[in-house]
């Protein structure tokens, strides 16, 4: 009997100590996080790594520079376009565990997830007191909010609707980049007499990324925003059905084993001249340029996708504040600098993306960024669908359904009529 | 006497209690929370909210998977998760017997054999996931083991074909159902009218003409479910990852039929020699027959083995490879990429159907056996 005493006794020492220290270190913490100088933590969440890793690391030394006494955690999951990352940053979220600040890409990604769900906090008082709303264009400034509010600070720009090739091989053969998707059909066929592969293409979402350039070339930037602002009969309009039945077309000019192609491999086959064009966003050129070394302009040429001239699909990695940040007063300095031009200076020449400021200093890019950014500055802008900016992402995962049945039977009216639903479905219109 | 039997029974109800506890909660409790979630909304376009608004849409989820015509991918998965369960079965129990026929004749080095063959099973899905994806890539691999003899490799691609053979329409599904009802019902009416019951074999006969005329029939006014042909079969992709789990649990098979085989006694083997049996009658006339409750077995486990490709598939094709898809790879992009949580709890229970399928005859069968 006296031995369970004993024990009863101890346990409730044992409780009372570690509740004690509990509530202490949460008093902790909270003083921490009033301070006006900033100390503390700081831990941003990414999925940069590998040739991308060099950028956030230079720019979260910047970070370290400005506010020397806050230690910065580099909470990185690795995957392509955050595949792992996204996941990761669910669980913690869901348990009440969220990091001071998170990748995300901008628009729709974000806000049909994170915003519709009331996880993250409104930025316009940060985007007022910085003076961004004229530093962005506008249209990047639409997709980043929602009538309640501004939820992410863009970081980068990539554009989506761009057509790759190699100038020599093209001379070679004889060929002129096509303007329009008319004169690829019409040119297609001389290539591939020449036992070359028209167009190059690699897994399902290349197709949808081969679909959006096809689709905006159809229906022109007013339909194609008009569509996803909720405009129902866009889904269903001739120029609609035009872009399935171009899709089907072009799909006869591509190569065999696209389905076990990564979009390197279809790069790669335009280097290696087995194929004369490719469709990709232009992290391609930045494989080209410092894995393949190859020289913009000589080593590999661009042009905007056929019939998209003048328009420039954009994405954009951003930065969001989620509601319950931890160290907030941390996640805001870091904000305040990935909206910077001089973070944004820091960051992209590295990574190989643009600014999204319209005051960014072109002269520190490379060749290809150049154009790039002067085309961004001119261009009529208009959202990526498959990059998340104008889709949520219930749509992106059922777009995938969609591209997969019309690859296996080809058949434009059941995807227009599959997109629409998928539409339907995931409240767009 | 009594008490002191009371007091037995409390003490084992006691000690009982905490493991029953933890598998309610943990194991039905969380069934029941997966069917619930699996009949509402939860949250429509909101799911990851702190406290999302879930409102109960009865089966409506699931009608959506079997006819929507958006989820042709659940379809096709179901339709290949069918085809895994078949052909892995089939495939791990041939090549396990022909294993165990070969060692059961104790050649030299038997249990390093045994042993070697056994091994694969120690392995993960993605290790064996990993090794296979490389052994079946396009240019490598299995595809140049004829240039080893001087013939020119071969051009299959494994993992990412997009041929299928053995397809049929889902429109159609129903009647092809019910041919094969009626297939199972003829053979059984032969045999009972083989076995003198003509009175049964006929009413039978009689069940299974009315399934043909409905067949023949039906058709035109059955309603149409989908408003486009859909076609579904076996996809060529899948038949490296068949090979690769069929490597992966044959030396499982094996070592049960071993043991199987093992068991038959040297008498009858004597026996059948004497009688002059050659070594194949003695395998197929004495053998196989007697190690029969075997193959129940290894039935059993293959097949709920075959319902947890995931991570086989995940490793193997990766999970936007529709072609090898299955329902549980579907199941984890609906709830974790699409954030559609209700609609992956109604696939996770669609799962946990086709399991107890396999697991409930079993598991009665098995219950009766004891007590018997």
């Amino acid at each position: 009997m006296l031995s369970n005493k004993r024990i009863i006794l101890t346990l409730i020492a044992v409780l009372t100590v570690g509740l004690l220290a509990t509530s202490l270190t949460a008093v902790a913490t909270s003083h921490g996080d009033s301070e006006e100088h900033l100390s503390g933590k700081l831990e941003i969440f990414h999925w940069w790594a590998g040739s991308e890793g060099p950028a956030i690391n230079a720019l979260m030394d910047y970070f370290k520079e400005e506010h020397p006494d806050v230690e910065v955690i580099n909470a990185a999951v690795t995957g392509g376009s955050g595949i792992n990352a996204k996941a990761v940053l669910k669980t913690r979220l869901l348990g009440g565990n969220p990091p001071d600040n998170f990748q995300i890409h901008a628009g729709r990604e974000l806000i049909g997830t994170w915003v519709t769900a009331d996880r993250m906090a409104d930025l316009t008082s940060l985007y007022k007191e910085q003076g961004w709303m004229d530093k962005f264009p506008q249209n990047i400034i639409d997709r980043v909010s929602t009538e309640e509010g501004i939820w992410s600070v863009p970081l980068t720009i990539h554009r989506s609707n761009v057509m790759w090739y190699v100038p020599d091989k093209l001379d070679e053969w004889g060929i002129e980049v096509p303007k329009t998707w008319d004169e690829f059909l019409e040119v297609a066929p001389q290539i591939q007499e020449n036992g070359v592969v028209p167009l190059s293409v690699g897994t399902n979402w290349t197709a949808r990324h081969l679909w959006e350039s096809i689709a905006l070339a159809e229906l022109g930037p007013e339909k194609w925003r008009a569509m996803w602002d909720g405009e129902a009969s866009v889904w269903t309009s001739d120029a609609m059905l035009e872009s399935w039945k171009t899709m089907d077309e072009v799909l006869q000019y591509v190569n065999e084993d696209a389905s076990s192609l990564s979009w390197q491999q279809a790069t790669d086959m335009l280097i290696n001249g087995e194929a004369a064009f490719n469709i990709m966003g232009d992290w391609a050129a930045g494989y080209m340029a410092t894995v393949k070394n190859l020289t913009p302009k000589t080593g590999f040429g661009w042009a905007a996708s056929p019939g998209t001239e003048g328009e420039f699909m954009w994405l954009s990695d951003s930065f969001g504040l989620p509601k319950g940040a931890p160290h907030r007063e941390n996640a805001m300095a870091w904000l305040k600098l990935v909206g910077s031009q001089k973070g944004s200076d820091v960051f992209n020449p590295k990574k190989g993306s643009i600014s999204p400021r319209l005051d960014s200093d072109i002269s520190k890019y490379n060749e290809y960024s150049q154009s790039a950014a002067n085309d961004f500055r001119n261009d009529t802008l208009v959202g990526s669908m498959r990059h998340g900016v104008v889709a949520n992402e219930g749509f992106m995962n059922d777009m995938a359904t969609v591209m997969e049945q019309f690859l296996k039977n080809r058949n434009p009216e059941q995807a227009m009529m599959m997109m629409e639903a998928i539409a339907k479905q995931n409240g767009i219109i | 006497m009594n008490w002191r039997r009371h007091k037995d029974k409390f003490w084992a109800l006691l000690t009982l209690f905490p493991s029953l506890a933890l598998v309610g909660v943990f194991v039905y409790g969380f069934i029941g929370r997966t069917f619930f979630v699996s009949i509402t909304d939860w949250g429509k376009g909101a799911a990851l909210a702190e406290n999302p608004t879930i409102n109960v849409i009865g089966l409506g989820n699931y009608g959506q998977l079997f006819t929507g015509f958006l989820n042709a991918r659940f379809r096709q998965s179901l339709v290949n998760a069918a085809f895994y369960s078949v052909l892995i079965i089939v495939g791990a129990i041939i090549v396990g017997l022909f294993l165990a026929i070969l060692l059961d004749r104790q050649p030299a080095g038997e249990s390093f054999f045994r042993t070697i063959f056994l091994y694969p099973m120690s392995l993960s899905f993605i290790v064996t996931g990993t090794i296979w994806r490389w052994l079946l890539s396009p240019g490598g691999g299995i595809n140049r083991l004829p240039t080893f003899i001087g013939l020119p490799p071969l051009r299959f691609r494994w993992l990412s074909s997009e041929g299928s053979i053995l397809t049929f329409n889902w429109q159609n599904l129903p009647f092809i159902t019910g041919g094969i009802v009626a297939f199972v019902i003829l053979t059984l009416a032969y045999r009972s009218w083989k076995s003198g019951q003509e009175k049964r074999a006929a009413s039978m006969a009689g069940a299974a003409l009315i399934l043909v005329l409905w067949i023949a029939f039906g058709r035109g006014f059955t309603p149409k479910i989908l408003p486009y042909p859909e076609e579904h079969g076996l996809n060529l992709a899948t038949l490296g990852i068949i090979l690769a789990a069929v490597w992966q649990y044959s030396g499982y098979t094996m070592a049960m039929f071993l043991a199987g085989l093992r068991g038959v006694s040297t008498d009858l083997r004597e026996a059948a020699e004497l009688d002059g049996a050659n070594q194949f009658q003695y395998y197929t006339r004495v053998a196989i027959p007697m190690v029969k409750p075997v193959v129940l077995s290894a039935v059993i486990i293959m097949a709920h083995i075959s319902l947890k490709m995931f991570s086989l598939i995940f490793a193997m094709t990766g999970p936007d490879n529709a072609e090898t898809g299955h329902p549980a790879v579907l199941m984890y992009l609906k709830s974790f990429r699409a954030n559609n949580f209700a609609v992956g709890a109604a696939i996770a229970v669609v799962l946990f159907l086709m399991a107890s399928l396999f697991i409930v005859p079993y598991l009665v069968s098995a219950y009766r056996e004891r007590r018997a």
